[in-house]
């Protein structure tokens, strides 16, 4: 019944003699979203970048949508898109021309019209005809993602999509990120913050030293440890809800009211 | 995929001509040089040099033309590096599109900028009393060697931009070409300099393009300063492609 949308074996990458990946073995389910958790330099952007296509493998094997990535990675590139650490926009064109830009490139049929769906999916129609340059970080972040989405890739990629910004900006990404869980894409998120593999994902894979320690659905991991003594304390709102309900601009009546 | 090869290089052309025309400052500043240099030696320098044609302005404008285009492709250079720094090369090398296409994007962005800053020279050139006697098929020639130097000095510039790890080592290299001139015919006649320097001067690539363009400008005939100009070009030319190219994969193992 369910197909597998990546699938990893043995993967195995060294730099300058430096092992980084030491034998991954990793399968995402379609349409389902994996959560690759790791402290920094475990490997995750090392793994992405193999399964992107921008960095060959020194061994094993990894399959994406069906296509091996050394045997046919036009095809793997077809299927797939990638959303780096950085936002890789142009700031000098405008969001729409980022968006029409990448459509001609995947060679839409029709780029404008491709452009414009995304602009209004994502938000970003009051701010399509401004220079990039000038966007917030949520918003570029936004457009970012909005950019691996032209064409509707089976699989995307998410190395750390929500570093550098700030709560309103992680907040506006993860609706965007709910969204395409949603509509069936598979995803392969990166991330150093538990709380949004918590939040976002089917599974949840732990990245080690270059090795898949556990993979499993949030219960399975917490199942792993055994359970504590119950404890009863007062549900205090976390600080980053009072941070968003006080800095929630335009939305009106929490200000001045504590 | 090689039938999207026009369609990805038109695509990704647009992209970094709309850099140049949003920027057009890299325009003028690529010309401000050039035409510093081309007034300070015709209205200061020049009386007290000896050439032995008739006009210094005649004799100095090809040299000034080499110039501009050594400080014009830094810009590439920068252009490309910015592309890498951002991880938009990633973005674009992760997608199902020929890969060389980016590259020659920046290569025809380049010709682009540059033919329109050597226009602007070129224009002043003329209003400081610059009067070429070339016939049509000679500004035909001079036109195609320009270019020639074009595109070979923009895969040349295209090295630094994809090696270079800081904004400055990215354009750092344009420096020597833009002296080069200076020890060359560009500036004053070879006959003038000691013997090593002399010896230098006259076998370097730029007094056989800059004998070349002042020859075919006076409209005179170019006296097999021609061919070595052309090869000097294509050897660099070919040299500097492979190595980009090979650069530009090697990112990508």
């Amino acid at each position: 019944m369910s197909t597998t949308a990546i699938s990893v074996h043995g993967l195995v990458k060294s730099y300058k003699g430096v092992p980084v990946l030491r034998g991954v073995d990793l399968d995402v389910e379609a349409g389902t979203v994996l959560a690759l958790l790791g402290a920094n330099g475990a490997g995750k952007t090392t793994l992405i970048r193999v399964l992107a296509t921008l960095q060959a493998a020194d061994g094993g094997t990894c399959s994406v949508a069906g296509h091996d990535i050394t045997e046919d990675p036009l095809s793997v590139r077809k299927a797939s898109s990638l959303t780096g650490q950085f936002a890789a926009v142009d700031e000098i064109l405008s969001g729409r021309e980022n968006l029409q830009l990448i459509a001609r490139l995947r060679h839409h049929s029709r780029p404008r019209q491709a452009a414009e769906d995304l602009l209004r999916r994502f938000a970003l129609q009051e701010a399509a005809d401004r220079r990039v340059g000038t966007y917030s970080g949520g918003m570029r972040r936004r457009l970012d993602i909005a950019m691996s989405l032209v064409g509707d890739p089976a699989v995307l990629y998410l190395d750390e999509p929500t570093t550098g910004l700030d709560p309103a900006g992680r907040a506006e990404v993860w609706q965007t990120m709910r969204a395409l869980a949603d509509a069936g894409t598979t995803v392969l998120l990166t991330t150093q913050y538990l709380e949004e593999a918590e939040q976002l994902a089917d599974r949840i894979a732990i990245l080690h030293e270059g090795r898949i320690l556990v993979t499993g659905t949030l219960a399975e991991l917490h199942a792993l440890l055994p359970p504590r003594e119950v404890e009863h304390v007062q549900k205090q709102p976390g600080l980053e809800d009072v941070f968003l309900a006080l800095t929630a601009a335009g939305s009106g009546g929490m200000e001045e009211s504590l | 995929m090689s039938s999207h090869v026009v369609q990805d290089t038109a695509a990704l052309t647009g992209r970094t001509l709309r850099h140049v025309t949003r920027s057009p400052d890299t325009i003028v500043t690529t010309a401000v040089m050039p035409i510093a240099l081309l007034l300070l030696f015709v209205f200061v320098l020049g009386g007290a040099i000896d050439t032995g044609s008739a006009s210094y302005v005649d004799y100095l404008l090809p040299g000034v033309l080499l110039i501009t285009v050594a400080s014009g492709v830094s810009y590439t250079a920068f252009r490309l590096f910015q592309d890498k720094q951002s991880g938009i090369i990633d973005r674009f090398r992760s997608m199902p599109i020929t890969r060389s296409a980016l590259l020659w994007a920046h290569v025809l962005t380049s010709v682009t900028a540059n033919a329109l800053s050597l226009l602007l020279v070129l224009a002043v050139g003329l209003l400081i009393g610059f009067r070429p006697a070339a016939g049509p098929a000679a500004w035909c020639a001079v036109v195609g060697l320009l270019l020639l130097v074009t595109l070979t000095l923009t895969w040349v510039a295209i090295v630094p931009g994809l090696l270079a790890r800081t904004v400055d080592g990215a354009s750092a290299f344009s420096y020597p070409l833009i002296l080069l001139p200076f020890v060359s015919s560009a500036f004053v006649p070879t006959g003038s300099m000691p013997a090593p320097v002399r010896l230098f001067a006259e076998h370097q690539p730029v007094t056989a393009i800059v004998d070349t363009l002042r020859a075919l400008l006076a409209g005179q005939p170019v006296e097999g300063s021609i061919w070595p100009a052309i090869a000097w070009c294509a050897g660099v030319l070919v040299i500097a492609q492979v190595v980009a190219v090979r650069l530009f994969r090697r990112a990508a193992a």
